[in-house]
């Protein structure tokens, strides 16, 4: 509740926040909102410009562009949701085991991020298609693949230094057990930190997987998604350009968005009640993700 | 009751592959009678809070072992309600988000289920600490450290368990404060005879709560003296830190 309070005072995290959900609600019941079906063809509707039955206009297929923007909201943002919340769970399993039980636990899954965080993260994603074939559900496959271990590597890192807190130790020597002293002290410290990287990190991946639509090796034809609309209106670039400005904006708002609430998350999670130790950590975090973006 | 025997616990040094380890104890051996307060006094890096949290079962000793009554203490239900301690940083002591409250009442919800007396018990225990029982509601950072460490004493008490470590439990405080606290310590050691384990490196304050003072140095015991006979302790160390004591 207290983190709530906190965001809804910062304005541009609130609205990203707002912005995020109803995107994500409008994707979810893309039929009640789409004015069309996204797949129907009418060519004598070609390239049309935008009208009253057709808001933002035809695509070469004389498809809705409105309504292929609102199904593309399904590949775009949900499934890199789901993506993102199973390489999430698998990292905080690991890196809680390895955080918290440290000794040989920590050594083996530590050394196995390390392999794979060792192949650089497009060309992987590029290989997995490669031997899988082109498709959404492979390239969500590549992505779990991939990133499960940086978030064990930042996850382990948090849960390392709230499990050297006296009151862990407390409780380890009072006998309570340790699935206890994970749930009610770990947890809910480390929380924030998941939620904030989980949130830098979905902007990448949706940047990703529009990249790889644009390239082809993402959701196949006819299904509309994001990238793909750009990679379609990429022929008609200088004729009508009006083609790529949606789904371009909505890429450019929507990564914005996670990226503002990132941020304001980052301040709402941070009460005073931190010790300066982590700001310190928090720095690391930034930097990991800065550098993760950049590679 | 508590028995010590043969500790002995090395740090790896160096890198992944690195083969040296740092010896921090060396075969420690020794025990603690019911009810009896035994001090443990070294030098910083001496491996005082090594041996604390050997003896509470939170790491494991390379060799030796700690025994609670004949009972390994590696095991959670041997120090489940029997086991507890107090450190020495009042900070990070208490999750930030818990109430004084919901940490007193942690240890006592972990042995057993009911709950109907449990307000009236945290009352009693911040009586007992000198607090008021309005401070059960707040938060660590709303406590001064005198204050918070005096609810880690009462949730160090709160199973009335047979043996605490503290940990520099006082070193932390204003000197008036410690004086306080250490005043408070005997009390409570009286009222509940609980044996304690004062870890510290101050001779003063060990000589004023401690039956028994273990002179420790490099991970080694230098030498056991009882409390009263402090005076003519026999090892160059021992004496050399109660000649500092006095000239200062
Ligand atoms: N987890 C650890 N890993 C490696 N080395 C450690 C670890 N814990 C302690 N040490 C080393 O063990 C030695 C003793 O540390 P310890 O904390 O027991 O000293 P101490 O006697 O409590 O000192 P102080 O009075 O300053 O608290 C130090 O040299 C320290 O570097
Ligand atoms: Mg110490």
């Amino acid at each position: 509740m207290r983190i709530v309070h906190n965001l809804s005072k910062d304005k541009l995290a609130s609205l990203s926040l707002i912005i995020a959900v109803a995107i994500i609600l409008v994707g979810i019941c893309a039929p009640v909102f789409a004015p069309h079906d996204p797949n129907e063809v009418n060519m004598k509707l070609r390239y049309a410009g935008p009208s009253w039955e057709y808001l933002l206009g035809n695509d070469h297929l004389g498809r809705s562009v409105l309504s292929r923007l609102i199904y593309g909201i399904r590949p775009s943002m949900l499934w890199v949701l789901v993506a993102l919340g199973i390489s999430v769970g698998i990292g905080s399993v690991a890196g809680f085991i390895a955080g918290y039980f440290k000794g040989k636990a920590d050594t083996v899954i530590m050394r196995l991020c390390d392999v794979m965080l060792s192949f650089p993260g497009y060309v992987m994603t590029l290989a997995v298609v490669g031997i899988l074939g082109a498709g959404l559900t492979n390239i969500m496959i590549a992505f779990v693949v991939m990133k499960w271990a940086w978030f064990a590597r930042v996850i382990r890192t948090s849960v390392m230094q709230y499990s050297e807190m006296d009151y862990v130790k407390f409780a380890q020597a009072c006998g309570i057990s340790h699935f206890k002293i994970i749930t009610k002290h770990i947890i809910p410290v480390t929380l924030s930190d998941i939620a904030v990287i989980a949130s830098g990190s979905m902007c990448s991946m949706i940047l990703q997987i529009s990249g790889l639509s644009f390239l082809g090796l993402g959701i196949q034809a006819p299904n509309a998604e994001w990238g793909m609309m750009l990679n379609e209106a990429r022929g008609v670039m200088f004729t009508r350009p009006e083609l790529m400005l949606a789904p371009g904006l909505a890429i450019v708002i929507v990564v914005s968005a996670f990226n503002f609430l990132a941020d304001g998350l980052q301040v709402a999670l941070d009460p005073q009640l931190r010790t300066s130790s982590k700001k310190l950590r928090t720095n690391e975090v930034e930097k990991s993700t800065y550098e993760y973006a950049g590679g | 009751m508590l028995k010590v025997e043969g500790i002995v616990k090395s740090y790896k040094t160096g890198g992944f592959f690195a083969k040296e380890r740092q010896n921090i104890l060396r075969n420690i051996s020794f025990e603690c009678g019911s009810g009896e307060c035994l001090g443990i006094i070294g030098e910083s890096g001496s491996g005082k809070s090594t041996l604390g949290r050997l003896v509470l079962g939170i790491e494991k000793p390379d060799r030796g072992t700690v025994r609670l009554n004949g009972e390994n203490v590696l095991h959670r239900t041997v120090r489940l309600g029997h086991l507890s301690a107090v450190f020495q940083d009042y900070t990070s002591s208490i999750n930030p988000y818990f109430t004084v409250e919901e940490a007193i009442l942690e240890p006592i919800t972990a042995q057993r289920k009911s709950r109907a007396e449990d307000r009236s018990k945290v009352e009693l225990l911040l009586n007992q600490v000198g607090l008021n029982p309005s401070y059960m509601s707040k938060h660590a950072h709303e406590l001064s450290g005198g204050e918070a460490q005096r609810v880690c004493i009462a949730r160090a008490i709160s199973t009335e368990p047979e043996c605490i470590v503290l940990d520099e439990a006082v070193s932390s405080l204003d000197v008036s404060v410690q004086i306080q606290v250490l005043k408070l310590l005997k009390e409570l050691k009286e009222l509940y005879n609980m044996s304690y384990i004062f870890i510290t490196h101050d001779l003063q304050a060990a000589a004023y709560i401690c039956d028994r003072i273990i002179i420790f140095r490099d991970g080694q015991i230098e030498e056991t003296v009882e409390a009263q006979r402090l005076k003519d302790v026999q090892s160059p160390y021992a004496r050399k830190l109660l000649n500092s004591l006095i000239t200062f």
